[in-house]
C-alpha cells in the first residue's frame, strides 16, 4: 500500500498518463470500461474520490447541454450541400471500428428488417419491399468525427417516408438502431424525418457493398460519421434515451453538423 | 458582473483610478488565457486523429487523452472562450478601451515602431501607452480569434451555418483556416511570453493592476 500514498494530484499524474498511452492502443468496446475501471481502482487504492472523476461528469454534463443546444440550431429545412459526380471521393473511404475484412457479410435470402416500438405496423420488411418503395439519390459530403471528410453518391428511401409507412409516432423523441456488426446508436426525430436522412440501399448506383454497410446504411449528411448506423437489423421509435456504441464512450450524443 | 469605473473618454486612463489594467480586463485576460491553453491543446488532439500536414502533435502536449475526451474539452472550452471573449470586447467597447488603447493604428505607424524596436529605440517607459507595434499584435489577437470561432462554427456546424461555410470556402477549406488561425495565434502567445520576460512588470500588472 505504501507505494500507493504518493500524493493525489501524482497518482492523479500517473492515471492520466497511463489512459493517454493506452486509449489509443484499445480498439474494442471495452476501451472505456477499461479506463474507467482504471480510475475507479486507483480511487479504491486512494480511499478519496478522484479529480479526474469530477473532471468527467463536467464535461459529459457540458456534453448533454451542446445536445440540447445543437438540437435547438437544428432547422429542419437547412439542406447539407450536395456535389457533382465528379467530386465523389475514389475510393471512398471504408471507416469502422474493426477493420475492412471484418466487415459483417449479411445474407439478403435469410434477412428481414425488425421495426419495433412506437410504430403501429411492426412487421418484418425484406430488401424487396424497401426496394418498392420511392427511391431518392443524393451527393453529399460525409465528414468524420476525427476531421476528415469524403463526398459520397447514396440511394434509397427517404427515412421519413418509412417512417411515415410503418406509422412511427413522429412526436417519439428518439429513433434507434441496432446493427448486424454489434453497433448501436440513436438520433432525434427532427433530424430522422430531415428530407435529406435517406435508408440507403446503394452506393453510387450499385447495390450497398458489404463495406460501406449492405444491407442498409442510414445517411444523414445532417450529421457526423459516426451517427449514421450501418448493417441496420432493427430500428425502433422510442422515448427512451437508447444511447449509442461511440456517445456511451463519450462521443457527443447529437453529432450533428 | 466584474465593476469597472465609469470612464471619461476625454480625460483617459486618469479615471481608472490609477490601476493600469482594470480588475475586468485582467480577469477576461485571464479567463481568456485559460480558454486558449484549453482550446489549442485540445485541438491539436483532435487534429492528431487525422493530420493533414506530414507531422502529428506529440501527445504529451496534447489534451483529452483520447479523441472522444479531447473533443467534450474542446466544445467545452467553446463557451468560456466566446463567453468570456464577448465580455472583453463590450466592456471594451462600452468603456472606451478599444478605441483609446488600440488606435490610432497604421501600416506606416507599426513599421515606423518595428524599426524603431530592432534599433532598440522603441520607447516603453509609459506603460499606459501602446506602441503601433503592439496595438498591431493585440488587434491581430482579437480578429485571429474571431477568425477561429468562425472556422469553428462551420467545423462544428456545417450545414446550419451555411452562409458562414460558403462564405470560407467550404468545410475542408475552413478545417485549414482553423489549423492556420491557431498557429498564428499560438506565435503571437509565443511572442506575447518573450516580451513578458522581457519586461517582467507587465506581468505583475496584469495580475495586480499596476
Amino acid at each position: 500500500m505504501r507505494i500507493f500514498q504518493a500524493n493525489r494530484s501524482d497518482a492523479g499524474l500517473i492515471l492520466k498518463e497511463a489512459r493517454k498511452i493506452l486509449a489509443p492502443r484499445l480498439e474494442s468496446p471495452s476501451r472505456r470500461a477499461f479506463l474507467r475501471n482504471l480510475t475507479l481502482g486507483g480511487v479504491a487504492m486512494l480511499s478519496g474520490c478522484s479529480p479526474d472523476d469530477d473532471v468527467e461528469h463536467a464535461l459529459s454534463a457540458i456534453s448533454r447541454f451542446n445536445d440540447r443546444v445543437q438540437g435547438w440550431l437544428f432547422d429542419p429545412n437547412a439542406l447539407a450541400p450536395t456535389y457533382s459526380a465528379e467530386m465523389i471521393t475514389r475510393p471512398f473511404p471504408f471507416n469502422a471500428f474493426y477493420s475492412e475484412d471484418k466487415a459483417p457479410a449479411v445474407r439478403e435470402d435469410d434477412y428481414a428488417l425488425e421495426v419495433s416500438g412506437l410504430v403501429a405496423d411492426k412487421r418484418r420488411w425484406r430488401l424487396g419491399d424497401l426496394r418498392a418503395m420511392a427511391q431518392v439519390e443524393q451527393i453529399t459530403r460525409h465528414i468524420c468525427v476525427e476531421g476528415w471528410s469524403a463526398i459520397g453518391r447514396w440511394g434509397g428511401v427517404r427515412f421519413s417516408d418509412f417512417l411515415d409507412r410503418v406509422g412511427a409516432d413522429r412526436s417519439a423523441r428518439y429513433v434507434g438502431f441496432k446493427c448486424a456488426d454489434d453497433y448501436y446508436t440513436s438520433i432525434d426525430m427532427a433530424t430522422a424525418l430531415h428530407s435529406q436522412t435517406l435508408l440507403s440501399l446503394t452506393y453510387d448506383g450499385q447495390v450497398l457493398p458489404r463495406e460501406y454497410g449492405f444491407p442498409m446504411k442510414l445517411r444523414m449528411p445532417t450529421k457526423l460519421g459516426y451517427k449514421n448506423p450501418k448493417h441496420i437489423q432493427a430500428i425502433f421509435v422510442t422515448n427512451r434515451y437508447p444511447g449509442g456504441y461511440w456517445e456511451d464512450q463519450g462521443y457527443n450524443w447529437f453529432g450533428g453538423s | 458582473m466584474p465593476s469597472f469605473p465609469a470612464i471619461n473618454r476625454r480625460t483617459g486612463p486618469q479615471c481608472d483610478g490609477g490601476a493600469l489594467h482594470p480588475r475586468w480586463l485582467r480577469l477576461t485576460h485571464w479567463l481568456n488565457a485559460l480558454a486558449v491553453i484549453v482550446m489549442t491543446t485540445s485541438g491539436w488532439r483532435i487534429y492528431d486523429a487525422a493530420p493533414f500536414f506530414d507531422f502529428s502533435i506529440p501527445r504529451s502536449a496534447t489534451l483529452g487523452g483520447w479523441l472522444g475526451g479531447a473533443l467534450q474539452w474542446h466544445f467545452a472550452g467553446m463557451w468560456l472562450l466566446a463567453a468570456n471573449g464577448l465580455l472583453y470586447l463590450c466592456l471594451s467597447l462600452a468603456s472606451g478601451r478599444l478605441a483609446r488603447r488600440f488606435f490610432p493604428v497604421s501600416p506606416r505607424g507599426v513599421l515606423a515602431d518595428v524599426g524603431k524596436a530592432l534599433r532598440g529605440r522603441l520607447a516603453h517607459d509609459d506603460p499606459r501607452h501602446y506602441n503601433q507595434v503592439q496595438r498591431a499584435a493585440y488587434l491581430f489577437a482579437m480578429l485571429d480569434v474571431i477568425v477561429l470561432v468562425a472556422s469553428g462554427l462551420v467545423l462544428w456546424k456545417s450545414v446550419q451555418f451555411g452562409f458562414l461555410r460558403e462564405l470560407l470556402g467550404g468545410y475542408e477549406v475552413a478545417r485549414r483556416i482553423h489549423f492556420a488561425a491557431m498557429a498564428l495565434l499560438v506565435g503571437f502567445v509565443a511572442l506575447h511570453l518573450v516580451m513578458v520576460a522581457l519586461v517582467p512588470r507587465t506581468l505583475l500588472a496584469m495580475i495586480r493592476g499596476r
